[in-house]
């Protein structure tokens, strides 16, 4: 049974966890306010014989100090919640050397290209693989995302990636993975019926894998 | 006010169900009181079909990413398109009587089912036979999701899902059809054709290309072949009496 | 603008047919009444539907209880099919957020409330009112006509994504998409007709002394609300007019491959679904202040903070819903910026639970049903706002987008917030309604039941969200990152089942009552509304001559009262001077 995030898997994971366990402090801390002074109250002040409520309409202090604090709270999330979130999605911050692949979305399977043996996407090498991401560790993947009918979106939990692929739109979502292993891809918008089955997988190999898959690929061919 | 409202709604209701948007589905014609049955008392015409040049390679299929069917399979399993047997025979080619069948004559479908089955992540059969009205079962014999979809022009488009094993679904055709695509969503790879006509008089070659049309009055008929990569080829027989003719076909292939 | 005197309007009518009088009203308490028949109603459907939902989660590919008498378009051996699956979960959402918690909120209680609590007679427009009900029925009649048309029921979800919505060959669903469509227009005129209503009565309508200061937060947020809604309907009416185009007309409005955009819907939706989601909370929030103050005795802590947060809330609520996108493939700089806004929504929400925590401090409590349910709200609520900081910071949302966690979010949010105020409404304001009490016994097992397996069956989605459970999947157990989670999904499921069954108490309860309750007397919660000076049930008309408003409506356990904790608007004390009405306008009434 697993109770929290899983496993990071990609350099993404370090920074958008660290920020997840900073909300819950400060959410928890919220809630243990709120709650505890709900439950405190509740006992403290029940009705009792004899006892009279304390007739008040307020406090102008109290307004200032609990608008102030989330007010304030609020910004400074904001302001490093951005730094990260330009780094993850704006265009620019796509490393230049970064591998590309193109995957490309329709009901109800990913269909992965890879540029081949000349490293260049939209070649003549190129060639297309099914559900399967295969991928070198510890260098940044570019994946430009294509939909062919629908909205699908490329979601791996580990690698704590997700863009949404549009009809009709080309969209790069980048990634570095940290560790050698097989993930899973899901579907994360709804695609039809058989948007649960839209299942992938990632592998991600040392250099030589790849080298050694990438070979492999240019011998054989599969459908 | 009242008026203004139901008008809108009202026109709003006709432009759903005026709307070019549902396919209805394309009626064949009812059959007469006449209907006669098929005489198993009839000419028949057999072949055997080839095809010239080599056969392109029918790619592998590579299933990692479905272990449940991958697991049914001892050596690597490969599409379809071409399914040659022994010299050049060409396997899979849906033959029909395209004319010459008399005008009026209609035929009643038989109530049992084609089936239509996956296994292994493949339709088995890869090409077959229907007649209009007569039921098609479709069953899935894997344990995972398979969504059987139906792309036709003259019939109505369908698309369900089986999944799980051992689900079964009956589906029937109301107008002929050369052919009605069937694929699979979830398994790519995965195609199968299907022939639909309003008499019994077709038949899907085998793996040593042979093929056998029975109970044909007399008469000229042409007959085509239709085959998913090589495309078609038509012939000419005339059947006198009970006799058996031979029609064979030849695809180049390409 | 203050009232206009008033005289005596029981004079207006000849007795009435029973058909005029009880189906075609146009008293704002009978409208009302019908909107809560109904609503109930579809607040079941939403729940049968649920419990399908939750069978499968739970219990992926095993044939539901009783599933052999659905066709077998929807279930296959009594498998719920992967088609039919996704048209529970999109018809859950639809039921629920259109027909079941909207009108709950608004259809019944603007205007059942309104014209009572800023003491008039009936609503600016009643015939426009009477209609306003009979379209939102047509329109959840055509929208339960889904499910019974051939190819079923909308299943592109309940936010309806286009091009999947606007594609019958690739979502399956023909006749009812387009049923969808007219459903939702017929259902934004209802609504706009309502605001209307609302907005000019309050605007217009209020008593001698009742000032917009002195009217109850329930008002205040009913109105704000029916501003919101007649603003964001007419964008989704327009949306579902594409969405329609679309698909009978050959129009392209979302086809990428003819010049249309895809997420030109998402902005068209969301840009109504936020302020939305904006109406399914405020009169909530609304109700929940009276009953708090009432069941604490104490006047409502930061009265104009908290019209000032309704307000804010509203106001904000134009500019966040780029917040549901994120993902989408819209520019990142729009994240940005929609981030920001999202974030400082969060400040007024947290305003408002201060100052409900602030009513209770120093109070003196009583701890009827309604007071349990409200106090519910506020902790549910508080989580369900809390949670949603978390989505609200773009890089968390990557990993949480469309998955169990925003579900979590989005139930404790209506079914934790709106749901549980309506728990607390329905029993206050019922013998204002019928003349009777709902059961308070039955009312408390309801209570702390419900709290108890609400919590079990939507916070462990919090975990399974975060675990990366999708939205919107038939089978979780497909993914082995899932794996894992099931055991807690199989936990949430029987949990479900038994909060589902513990809401038989509470329909038992309205029910019953209506026929066997205890006739309630005048004033049950000794409460200060102006409706709680007229007898229960509140009569056609309500007042025979305009009251008058002497002070605001919290002043419980003010000085003045005396030995009594309460004192209403409506009381007349020696030292209070009857307001002076406003001029008739130039040219008579």
């Amino acid at each position: 049974m697993r109770w929290w995030l899983p496993d990071a898997g990609s350099t993404f994971a370090g920074p958008i966890d660290a920020l997840f366990l900073a909300i819950l402090i400060i959410t928890g801390i919220a809630l243990v306010v709120v709650e505890v002074g709900l439950v405190t109250f509740v006992i403290k002040y029940r009705a009792r014989p004899g006892r009279k409520a304390f007739y008040t309409h307020g406090s102008t202090r109290a307004e200032v100090i609990w608008t102030a604090i989330p007010a304030v709270t609020m910004v400074a999330l904001g302001l490093i919640s951005n730094h990260y979130w330009v780094l993850m999605k704006d265009k620019k911050s796509i490393p230049p050397n970064a591998y590309h692949v193109g995957v490309h979305a329709k009901q109800f399977e990913w269909q992965v290209t890879y540029p081949g043996a000349d490293g260049k996407l939209g070649t003549g090498d190129d060639f297309t693989v099914r559900n399967q991401l295969h991928v070198t560790v510890n260098e940044p993947i570019a994946v430009e995302l294509s939909a062919e009918d629908v909205i699908h979106s490329f979601f791996v939990p580990e690698f704590r990636v997700k863009q949404d692929a549009v009809p009709g739109m080309h969209i790069t979502a980048w990634f570095q993975a940290t560790k050698t292993g097989e993930f899973e891809i899901g579907c994360a918008e709804l695609c039809g019926m058989g948007h649960y089955k839209m299942r992938g997988r990632v592998f991600v190999h040392t250099p030589d894998e790849y080298k050694a898959w990438m070979a492999q690929q240019a011998a054989g061919g599969t459908e | 006010m009242t008026g203004r409202i139901f008008s809108v709604v009202g026109g709003m209701f006709l432009l759903t169900v005026c709307s070019k948007g549902n396919q209805s589905t394309v009626q064949a014609a009812p059959p007469s009181s006449s209907a006669s049955a098929v005489s198993t008392a009839g000419g028949t015409i057999t072949g055997k079909i080839k095809f010239t040049g080599t056969a392109p390679r029918n790619p592998t299929i590579d299933m990692s990413e479905e272990a449940a069917c991958k697991s049914k399979y001892t050596t690597t399993p490969t599409e379809e398109v071409v399914v040659a047997g022994p010299a050049n025979a060409l396997a899979n080619v849906f033959v029909y009587v395209k004319s010459g069948v008399p005008a009026g004559q209609t035929f009643t479908a038989p109530t049992t089912p084609v089936v239509l089955d996956q296994n292994g992540c493949r339709y088995h059969p890869h090409v077959l036979g229907i007649m209009v009205g007569q039921p098609l079962e479709i069953q899935n014999s894997d344990p995972v999701l398979h969504n059987i979809k139906a792309i036709a022009k003259a019939n109505r488009p369908f698309n369900v899902s089986q999944p799980g094993a051992g689900m079964k679904t009956t589906r029937t055709f109301a107008a002929p059809e050369v052919m009605v695509n069937l694929e699979c969503n979830v398994h790519g790879w995965m195609h199968a054709y299907a022939g639909v006509r309003p008499d019994p008089f077709f038949a899907v070659s085998g793996q040593d290309g042979s093929f056998s049309i029975t109970g044909l009055p007399p008469g000229t008929y042409t007959i085509e072949a239709w085959h998913e990569k090589f495309g078609t080829q038509t012939a000419t027989v005339t059947i006198a009496g009970t006799e058996s003719k031979t029609a064979n076909i030849t695809f180049a292939a390409r | 603008m203050t009232a206009v005197a008033h005289t005596s309007t029981k004079a207006h009518h000849a007795p009435m047919s029973f058909w005029r009088k009880y189906i075609f009203s146009t008293d704002h308490k009978i409208i009302g009444i019908q909107f809560l028949f109904v609503s109930l109603f579809f607040l079941l459907v939403g729940g049968l539907l649920a419990m399908q939902i939750r069978w499968q989660l739970g219990f992926p590919g095993k044939p539901l209880p009783g599933g052999g008498i659905l066709p077998e378009s929807m279930v296959s051996g009594g498998v719920i099919l992967p088609e039919y699956y996704i048209q529970l979960v999109t018809m859950h959402g639809t039921f629920m957020v259109f027909f079941a918690i909207m009108p709950l909120l608004v259809g019944v209680y603007a205007n059942f409330l309104i014209p009572l609590k800023i003491g008039t007679h009936d609503m600016a427009f009643p015939r426009i009112n009477m209609w306003s009900f009979w379209l939102a029925l047509l329109a959840g009649l055509i929208m339960l006509a889904g499910f019974f048309v051939p190819d079923g029921a909308p299943r592109a979800g309940w936010t309806m994504y286009a091009p999947l919505s606007a594609r019958p060959d690739l979502s399956g669903a023909t006749i009812s998409q387009k049923l969808w469509s007219i459903s939702i227009v017929v259902l934004g005129l209802s609504s706009v007709m309502g605001s209307v209503n609302y907005i000019t009565t309050i605007i217009n309508h209020r008593a001698p002394g009742m000032t917009w200061f002195r009217m109850p937060l329930s008002v205040w947020a009913l109105f704000i609300t029916a501003i919101l809604a007649v603003l964001a309907l007419p964008v989704l009416q327009g949306a579902a007019i594409m969405l329609l185009f679309d698909q009978t007309l050959g129009t392209h409005f979302f086809d990428p491959g003819a010049g249309g955009q895809p997420l030109l819907w998402q902005h068209l939706f969301w840009f109504f679904g936020h302020p939305e989601v904006y109406i399914l909370i405020l009169p909530a929030m609304g109700m929940a202040s009276d009953i708090i103050a009432n069941g604490s005795r104490k006047p409502i802590f930061g009265y104009h903070s908290m019209v000032f947060a309704i307000i804010g809330i509203a106001f904000l609520g134009w500019l966040v819903w780029g917040h549901h996108m994120f993902m989408s493939g819209m520019n990142p700089t729009l994240g940005s910026t929609f981030m920001v806004s999202t974030l400082l929504i969060a400040v007024p929400s947290a305003i408002k639970v201060f100052n409900w925590l602030g009513t209770m401090w120093r109070g003196n409590l009583r701890f009827h049903v309604p007071m349990l349910n409200a106090i519910g709200f506020v902790s549910m609520f508080t989580i369900g706002g809390l949670s949603g900081i978390f989505m609200a910071a773009t890089p968390v949302d990557i990993p949480l987008h469309d998955t169990q966690f925003i579900v979590a979010h989005l139930h404790y949010v209506l079914f934790g917030g709106s749901l549980f105020a309506l728990f607390a409404a329905i029993p206050y304001w019922y013998p204002k309604m019928f003349g009777r009490m709902m059961s308070e016994r039955i009312g408390k097992v309801h209570f702390y039941l419900t709290f108890v397996f609400y919590n079990m069956t939507f916070f462990p989605m919090h975990i399974i969200g975060m675990g990366g459970q999708m939205r919107r999947i038939y089978d979780p157990t497909i993914y082995d990152f899932l794996k894992p989670q099931q055991p807690l999904n199989r936990f949430i499921s029987y949990s479900a089942f038994a909060l589902f069954a513990v809401q038989f108490l509470f329909l038992f309860n309205f029910l019953w009552s209506l026929k066997r309750g205890k006739k309630a007397p005048q004033n049950p919660w000794e409460d200060n509304g102006m409706e709680w000076s007229l007898p229960n049930p509140a009569p056609h008309g309500n007042w025979d001559k305009t009251p008058n408003v002497y002070r605001g409506p919290y002043e419980f356990s003010a000085p003045e009262a005396g030995d009594k904790d309460y004192l209403p608007q409506y009381v007349k004390l020696p030292t209070d001077r009857d307001p002076v009405p406003a001029p008739l306008p130039a040219g008579g009434h």
